[in-house]
């Protein structure tokens, strides 16, 4: 049998004095869309870091299509969370989109690539930034063009971190087409750390509800719950009238 | 007298020689000193090289060592080691705690600068101990000496090498480190090593040119670069062409103008800097980036 795409082991991450991340423990077989959701400083931009290699857990081991999380980095696709970019870095959207393919900042872009790269940055709606620079791009603009960057390898597994930021409502039904038209057609998995319950409800074969430990795991109208979202959130105030929406 | 008979003064020719090697190797470590916002560390580098030179001199002066009669009584083999230290110490010390960059740099910048002054107070004044101090702060690219020119061109060469091989995944940690980190860059070495070349050629470009133009040339041609470039590998090129022109047309200009070369050179920069910023300016002002 395949080894689950994600394969998060009793995984425990401390920063400090507190536990960021407590026992955590789950598998998301291949092809699944996972939503995971939870309230702000809940531990899942950490829990994605840990499935990256980028954090160590104290306790427990991450795997991802069976391999340590570095080693499986060429077949991960990973759109970080949006954060402040140097605006000084002299750089356009296609050596951005080029890295997820060189995994190095390219002097020279060769043409195979430029192709690669056009066709990537067309299939998210962003085929007119090719050529513009960084400096240049709205926060939307530029969230499309390191989706390119994660898509361009054609990974088997995608972790978004919040990718719905900034990016506009249309865009955002965009966001969720893309994503499942591409993984109808790779059979890629996909795992998106959203604060949009109802996009979670609605498109999400699977949803984990985190805050610290896991509060709830499963299909979405099992773990969508009042129940489950008050063991996270504490209260849950509108929550329900936005899921029945 | 023309260009030509210009550089074929012995002088002249090494001078021309070392601001060349200088400019071709600040070059591109210019660029990824500016952008990763490390615009001090050229002069914390360079200090500590002073600091170095100075713990060098009082060893050859308390040895009783004159400077010169084996090569490996100059300041400069104390200077370049304790360079390369701290340029270690202060990737270390950035990278341990929370200080940012310039911090760290600040602090070894101003103990190093402390430890200079002491140590060449404590020699007796016409004591030969193979460097000058006035000469060290201020310069003396035509007072390069043959030996110098065998230093500068093993660390260019040495840096290039480095530029070559490393640049694609130096760009790419500088632009996020993060996301380097997730394609199994290991970032945290580069940047040692990012750091270690800068202790050598600052402390070498020091010793040769002094202290003030190594740091105009880590900073003022990258800068420059920045403004008028689109990509990465633009602003490398581009960084080195500033250098090297300038370098050209300051010594020249300094030559006929009868004035000190090595502030030429800077002002020369400084020319360029202001060029590129109109640029920048004028082609902004319309809202959309022309470049
Ligand atoms: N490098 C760090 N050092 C110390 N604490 C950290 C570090 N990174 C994150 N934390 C803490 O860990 C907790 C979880 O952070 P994390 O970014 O995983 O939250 P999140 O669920 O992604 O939140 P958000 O919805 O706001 O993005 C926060 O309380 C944060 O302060
Ligand atoms: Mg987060």
């Amino acid at each position: 049998m395949d080894p689950p795409a994600l394969h998060i082991h009793h995984v425990t991450v401390r920063f400090g004095e507190t536990d960021i991340l407590q026992d955590v423990t789950f598998d998301l077989e291949r092809g699944q869309f996972l939503a995971v959701v939870g309230p702000n400083g809940a531990g899942k931009s950490t829990l994605f870091k840990v499935a990256l290699g980028l954090i160590r857990p104290r306790e427990g081991h991450a795997a991802v299509g069976g391999k340590a999380p570095l080693s499986a980095a060429p077949g991960v696709g990973y759109v970080p969370q949006l954060k402040t970019f140097d605006r000084t870095f002299p750089a356009t959207a296609l050596e951005l989109v080029v890295t997820g393919l060189r995994r190095a900042w390219p002097a020279r872009v060769t043409r195979a690539e430029r192709e690669q790269a056009a066709a990537t940055l067309q299939r998210v709606g962003a085929g007119h930034l090719l050529h513009r620079s960084l400096a240049g791009l709205s926060s939307g603009e530029l969230q499309r063009v390191f989706l390119a960057r994660s898509l361009i390898r054609q990974p088997a597994i995608v972790l978004l971190d919040e990718p719905a930021t900034g990016v506009d409502f249309l865009a955002e039904s965009d966001l969720y087409d893309l994503l499942e038209r591409y993984q109808t057609e790779t059979g890629a998995t996909i795992a998106m750390i959203t604060h949009d319950l109802a996009a979670a409800r609605y498109h999400a074969s699977q949803v984990i509800v985190l805050n610290r430990r896991v509060h709830g795991y499963g299909l979405p109208e099992e773990v969508l719950c009042d129940e489950c979202l008050r063991g996270a959130y504490g209260h849950v105030g509108h929550a329900h009238t936005l899921l029945s929406a | 007298m023309d260009l030509l008979d210009l550089f074929s003064l012995p002088f002249m020719r090494r001078a021309l020689l070392a601001g060349l090697g200088i400019a071709v190797m600040a070059g591109p470590l210019g660029v990824f000193v500016v952008q990763q916002r490390l615009a001090f560390l050229g002069d914390g580098l360079a200090h500590a090289a002073f600091g170095g030179m100075g713990l060098g001199a009082l060893l050859i002066f308390g040895f009783g060592l004159s400077a010169g009669t084996i090569i490996f009584h100059e300041p400069l083999w104390v200077a370049l080691p304790f360079t390369l230290l701290t340029a270690l110490g202060i990737a270390w010390v950035s990278g341990a705690t929370r200080l940012s960059g310039d911090t760290a740099i600040g602090v070894f910048f101003a103990v190093s600068t402390a430890l200079g002054v002491m140590c060449f107070s404590l020699i007796p004044p016409d004591t030969d101990v193979g460097v000058d101090v006035f000469d060290l702060l201020f310069g003396t690219i035509l007072g390069v000496r043959r030996g110098d020119l065998l230093f500068v061109a093993g660390t260019c060469l040495l840096s290039l090498l480095f530029f070559v091989v490393a640049w694609g995944r130096l760009g790419y940690a500088t632009f996020d480190s993060e996301l380097a980190r997730t394609d199994g860059l290991r970032v945290r070495a580069l940047e040692y090593l990012l750091f270690a070349v800068a202790g050598v050629v600052v402390a070498v470009s020091a010793l040769v040119v002094g202290i003030i133009l190594i740091a105009a040339y880590l900073i003022i041609p990258a800068a420059s670069a920045q403004m008028v470039s689109r990509s990465l590998i633009q602003m490398t090129l581009l960084s080195v062409a500033i250098g090297v022109a300038t370098t050209l047309a300051g010594l020249v200009a300094s030559f006929y103008l009868d004035v000190p070369s090595g502030s030429t050179v800077v002002l020369t920069q400084a020319l360029v800097f202001v060029g590129a910023a109109l640029v920048r300016g004028l082609t902004r002002r319309g809202g959309t980036p022309v470049i």
